[in-house]
């Protein structure tokens, strides 16, 4: 967290950096460089603010609303192969209430090839941005949050892929 | 001074067109707001919180026109009245959207006031809450600290001019209960409102005096 902060601090230079920062942050797929020479995949990084108003083991649930699609896949690192049977657990701010709402918080699990995805109530901007929260939690493999942001509030889908490393 | 309150005294309809115009900029946006489709979904904290924001933002419209004795209506002595207890509004404002922000969640605020938070605006939001909370104790210390009326003036204008230009770009960035288009109109008056301020009282009036008193001598 520590040279996170000092990233951040150096980043902070000026309007141009800022909003290149929050083009990166929008593409979850940016932070899985694709340009690894050797070891294969590499794993997703937890994404800052990913894990706020995290409540741990979310209920697993058939759905938590309707109208708006989480979606994704899981992946293991280095050779990418999907992983079945992972809970991944989600919470956003939707029309029925902000990220601390419990019926805004829900778990899925993976299929057989990887992809998971969770109905809800449509997400809304929340502290000015819309966007959901995913995480892995579950000691297997190490901890990843992720908080990808909406193109525009008007979206009915966000996706957010992970990469996971084995512990 | 005179001339400017026999300008708008010759001229009343444009008095009342001057405050039409003003309360214009001011309630849309707040009736705007208050129809937001996101409400529903927003605790009170949250729904306050937006609130005191865009009234924040609107009292900063008034600021430099009240300063400046720009407004037909106030005479001098009043004006600077309105212009304390609209900083004291402001000041309230500020608190409670933080306050607001905080009850509805902890961890998102507390990162916006580090720097550590994801979204890209929260660097203008410590910006304009310092340049604020900053302002407030310079001017309760203002006795104390005995400055020149100069020096006064470059550092209150300085933060002055801090705080709208990072709180502007903070509303502007950032997607609430605001629509777009009355929350532009109004960034863009209070941008104008105070740059057309600055420069007529900081540049162009010590200009012409001292062109006046040159040419008498």
């Amino acid at each position: 967290m520590g040279s996170e902060f000092i990233t951040r601090r150096s980043l902070v230079t000026g309007a141009a950096a800022l909003g290149g920062m929050a083009l990166i942050g929008e593409g979850v797929t940016g932070l899985v460089r694709p340009a690894v020479a050797a070891g294969g995949l590499r794993p997703t990084r937890t994404m800052r603010g990913g894990s706020n108003n995290y409540r741990p083991n979310a209920p697993l649930v058939d759905r938590l609303g309707s109208g708006f699609h989480v979606h994704g896949t899981v992946r293991q690192a280095g050779g990418g192969e999907p992983l079945s049977n992972v809970r991944i657990q989600i919470w956003a701010a939707t029309t029925r209430g902000g990220e601390r709402e419990p019926s805004n918080h829900g778990s899925v699990m993976t299929a057989a090839d990887g992809s998971f995805v969770l109905e809800m109530d449509q997400i809304v901007p929340n502290f000015g941005q819309p966007h959901a929260h995913l995480a892995y939690d579950d000691g297997r493999f190490e901890t990843v949050f992720l908080r990808p942001v909406m193109g525009s509030a008007s979206d009915t889908s966000v996706r957010a892929d992970f990469v996971l490393a084995p512990v | 001074m005179t001339s400017r309150q026999t300008f708008f005294e010759d001229r009343p309809g444009l008095a009342w067109a001057v405050w039409g115009i003003l309360a214009a900029l001011v309630t849309v946006p707040v009736v705007v707001a208050l129809n937001s489709p996101w409400l529903p979904g927003r605790n009170p904290a949250y729904v306050m919180a937006g609130l005191a924001g865009i009234l924040g933002l609107a009292m900063l419209l008034f600021q430099p026109l009240l300063a400046a004795g720009y407004l037909p209506g106030p005479g001098p002595l009043l004006a600077r009245w309105l212009h304390r207890a609209l900083g004291v509004g402001i000041v309230v404002a500020v608190l409670l959207h933080v306050a607001g922000l905080y009850v509805t969640s902890p961890p998102d605020t507390v990162d916006a006031l580090l720097l550590v938070s994801p979204t890209p605006f929260s660097v203008y939001v410590v910006t304009a809450f310092w340049g604020v909370i900053v302002t407030a104790a310079l001017v309760a210390a203002r006795r104390r600290l005995g400055w020149r009326a100069s020096t006064w003036r470059v550092v209150h204008n300085a933060l002055a001019a801090m705080v709208v230009g990072s709180t502007v770009v903070h509303a502007l960035l950032i997607e609430g209960t605001m629509g777009p288009v009355s929350k532009q109109i109004l960034c863009a008056a209070v941008v104008v409102a105070t740059a057309a301020t600055l420069v007529h009282l900081r540049l162009v009036r010590p200009w012409r005096m001292r062109r006046r008193r040159s040419r008498d001598v």
